[in-house]
């Protein structure tokens, strides 16, 4: 049995009504996996750049990139191999647990506290997927109410 | 020029040389509709069902290798042209189905006949457009025609709300279409050509393995002229009958589930499989792991997303076949030599012998084969034929003599009973000069019968060939065979009276008992010239053979069973 592999892809599309579902849409009609999927315009273009995280097979992820290729408004597909790749999250602890630990963890991970509000405290991190799962271990005990992952985004080097 | 989005539609049509369009209206297509009874440039052909309209226009495609159109009303009227889209989008037909839609201001309230079309349509078309303004439609129009007839073809569906089709827009179709994200390999790599050549030259029993990209890519000439400067004998998928001509000694009948002993033994053995549009579908390889187990794999498709998608293919070609085979005669010349592959040519023929297509007469029952290879010793190259889905369907793959691509019209892909009916009206109307028989069940002609209305009024003569086994036969078959004969609701003794069915239309019907009355009534229709509907009573529990059973390997055939 082939072993499956994690992936990032990345995929240039026309920015038109539908252009996310019909990625979405193949995903799920072929029953590939979609780990993470961000979408977003390229600044000064009529295109969007989606970064898709999944995990499959070699055969099933280079039958996701040629399927993803033949979908008109796609304009390239890139499969990462050599790449940076970063994920954002938020957490929302109560007020009553200790700022400067949250403070010193989220630091350690590319964050910070970007909110405290009257009953509550919001840190963020940008790291790489798998540092911004550990952060999110580590900040079990101090009993986050809210998480929030954004899914990755990569460029090749 | 300033016109209205109905007028634009019409336009359109005109500029892309459209003569018939296949259609039923509604409330949200109304205003085309308007405009299609003020011109005369083009035939409208009003289906009694939408699903029909789309199959005519996929008979008429296939028929002619043009894009067919399609028209349909918003809600229902779409929901129900959806097989025919899904349809065409498995067998990769090149159609334009333009749907209306609720205006822009209702749109997502949940309106009368509302439905998310172009959500329902995504994944059954090769692309699909709603259209918000008027001013795009020139565009959107043309794109849609370029889509569904170039690269691989396919569907293209658009969908235009009713007050898209009211507003007043610039009309401007000189435009060239600039699509920076469509780009379709037409061109193979010759570094890669070049190398499949050398594979064919060293290989000792290579094996052309036909699919139907051939047809659609009008390269049945080319593959012939390959085949016979190099000698290498094929194999013909379902959906590539024709292309060799049944009479090429190189031809060896069709491959796959129903395919016969020496196809698949050939596939089983061969040393190298030349792919040409074929995409290696499971009906033709069985199991994937017993598959041509000793080969190497060339294969040539110009969608890039078939080839190592089941099967690996060691030298890929991405490309137009009819350029790649060109491309491949021009450079075997002198480098492949046909005296090598004698000895394989004679082992084909041992596997012809050894078990060759064929059935067993029974005295006072008609075989359902007889019929087939019958009106193929009446009409022969003369015909058009057309097939539902289900056993009839295999047996005309199997013992029809097709000379020519285009010449068999069925659904493949996604084996659509009651395809047969409509789009052999498709079929009579992309070629009105030779005769357009449905070769179809008992099961199936009713799923559109609907159609006689249709082909009665406009003159569309089909001749209904119904195998009448009184059973859904190929459910019926794998009942018999893998569920220890439990028929479950496959039992069709409850018939209509099919002659006085046919005559309410005002067409011709006969049944059909003898040999001799089968003959008599095919003359009949044939010189009648109008829609007609042969009941051919034929024996009740035969079965296709030989069969490999889903999932088994090619070469553990079943070649026989007799059934009480």
């Amino acid at each position: 049995m082939m072993q499956n592999e994690r992936r990032v892809v990345s995929v240039i599309l026309q920015n038109e009504a539908s252009a996310l579902s019909r990625i979405t849409d193949l995903f799920s009609a072929r029953g590939y996996n979609i780990e993470s999927l961000t979408v977003a315009p390229i600044p000064e273009s009529k295109y969007s750049r989606l970064t898709i995280a999944t995990s499959g097979s070699v055969r099933v992820i280079e039958q996701i990139i040629k399927q993803l290729h033949k979908l008109i408004p796609v304009l390239r597909v890139y499969e990462h191999a050599d790449l940076v790749e970063k994920e954002m999250a938020m957490v929302k602890f109560p007020i009553g647990e200790n700022l400067s630990d949250i403070e010193t963890l989220s630091k350690a991970y590319n964050g910070k506290i970007v909110n405290v509000g009257n009953d509550m405290i919001i840190a963020m991190v940008a790291d790489e997927p798998k540092r911004v799962s550990h952060y999110l271990e580590a900040v079990k005990r101090f009993n986050p109410k809210e998480i929030v992952r954004s899914g990755t985004v990569a460029l090749e080097r | 020029m300033q016109m209205s989005g109905a007028q634009m539609v019409i336009e359109a049509l005109k500029h892309e040389g459209v003569d018939t369009v296949f259609g039923y209206p509604g409330g949200a297509i109304m205003n085309v509709y308007d405009e299609i009874y003020k011109q005369d440039d083009f035939q409208h052909i009003l289906t009694r069902h939408e699903q029909a309209a789309v199959h005519a226009a996929e008979g008429y495609a296939k028929v002619t290798g043009k894009v067919g159109v399609a028209m349909v009303t918003s809600g229902p009227g779409f929901t129900n042209a959806v097989t025919g889209i899904a349809d065409a989008y498995m067998d990769s037909i090149p159609l334009v189905v333009i749907s209306g839609q609720v205006p822009m201001s209702l749109i997502g309230t949940d309106a009368f006949q509302e439905i998310d079309s172009v959500g329902i349509s995504r994944s059954c078309t090769k692309h699909n457009y709603l259209v918000t303004d008027a001013a795009d439609l020139p565009r959107v129009l043309k794109e849609a025609f370029y889509l569904a007839a170039t690269g691989r073809p396919g569907p293209v569906h658009v969908d235009i709300p009713k007050d898209v089709t009211a507003q007043i827009a610039e009309f401007d179709y000189s435009r060239p279409v600039e699509m920076e994200t469509y780009k379709p390999t037409t061109k193979g790599n010759a570094r890669q050509i070049k190398k499949a050549i050398e594979a064919i030259a060293a290989a000792k029993r290579p094996l052309l393995y036909l699919g139907g990209g051939i047809i659609s890519a009008n390269a049945a000439d080319e593959v012939r002229a390959f085949a016979k400067m190099t000698g290498i004998p094929a194999v013909e998928t379902f959906m590539a009958r024709g292309t060799m001509g049944a009479d090429n000694p190189l031809v060896i009948s069709m491959l796959g589930m129903h395919g016969s002993y020496a196809a698949n033994m050939a596939m089983s053995e061969t040393d190298l499989v030349i792919g040409l549009g074929a995409r290696f579908d499971d009906r033709v390889t069985g199991k994937l792991s017993e598959f041509a187990k000793n080969a190497d794999v060339i294969h040539v498709d110009i969608d890039p997303a078939s080839i190592s998608k089941l099967v690996n293919a060691e030298y890929p070609i991405v490309g137009d076949v009819k350029y790649v085979v060109e491309e491949m005669t021009t450079l075997a010349k002198g480098k492949v030599d046909p005296e090598r592959y004698a000895p394989w040519l004679e082992t084909i023929d041992h596997f012809n012998k050894l078990h060759p297509l064929g059935y067993e007469e029974e005295a006072g029952t008609i075989k359902p084969q007889w019929v087939i290879e019958r009106i193929g010793q009446l009409l022969g190259e003369k015909a058009n034929i057309s097939t539902d889905v289900g056993q009839h369907q295999m047996w005309t793959a199997q013992f029809y003599p097709f000379t020519r691509p285009r010449q068999f019209i069925s659904s493949g892909g996604l084996g659509t009973m009651g395809f047969g009916f409509p789009a052999a009206m498709g079929v009579k109307r992309g070629d009105m000069e030779r005769v357009s028989i449905n070769v179809t069940g008992d099961g199936s002609i009713l799923m559109n019968i609907q159609e006689l209305m249709t082909s009665v009024e406009y003159k569309l003569p089909v001749i209904n060939v119904i195998l009448n086994n009184h059973f859904l036969g190929m459910v019926r078959q794998w009942q018999t065979l893998f569920y220890d004969k439990r028929y479950s609701e496959t039992d069709l003794s409850m018939q209509p009276n099919w002659v006085g069915l046919v005559e309410s239309f005002g067409g011709v019907g006969y049944n059909v008992e003898t040999k001799e009355e089968f003959d008599a009534a095919l003359k009949d229709a044939v010189e009648k010239n109008v829609v007609a509907m042969i009941n051919v009573s034929v024996s009740r529990f035969e079965n296709v053979l030989p069969m490999v059973p889903a999932g088994g390997s090619l070469f553990n055939m079943m070649l026989e069973y007799k059934d009480k």
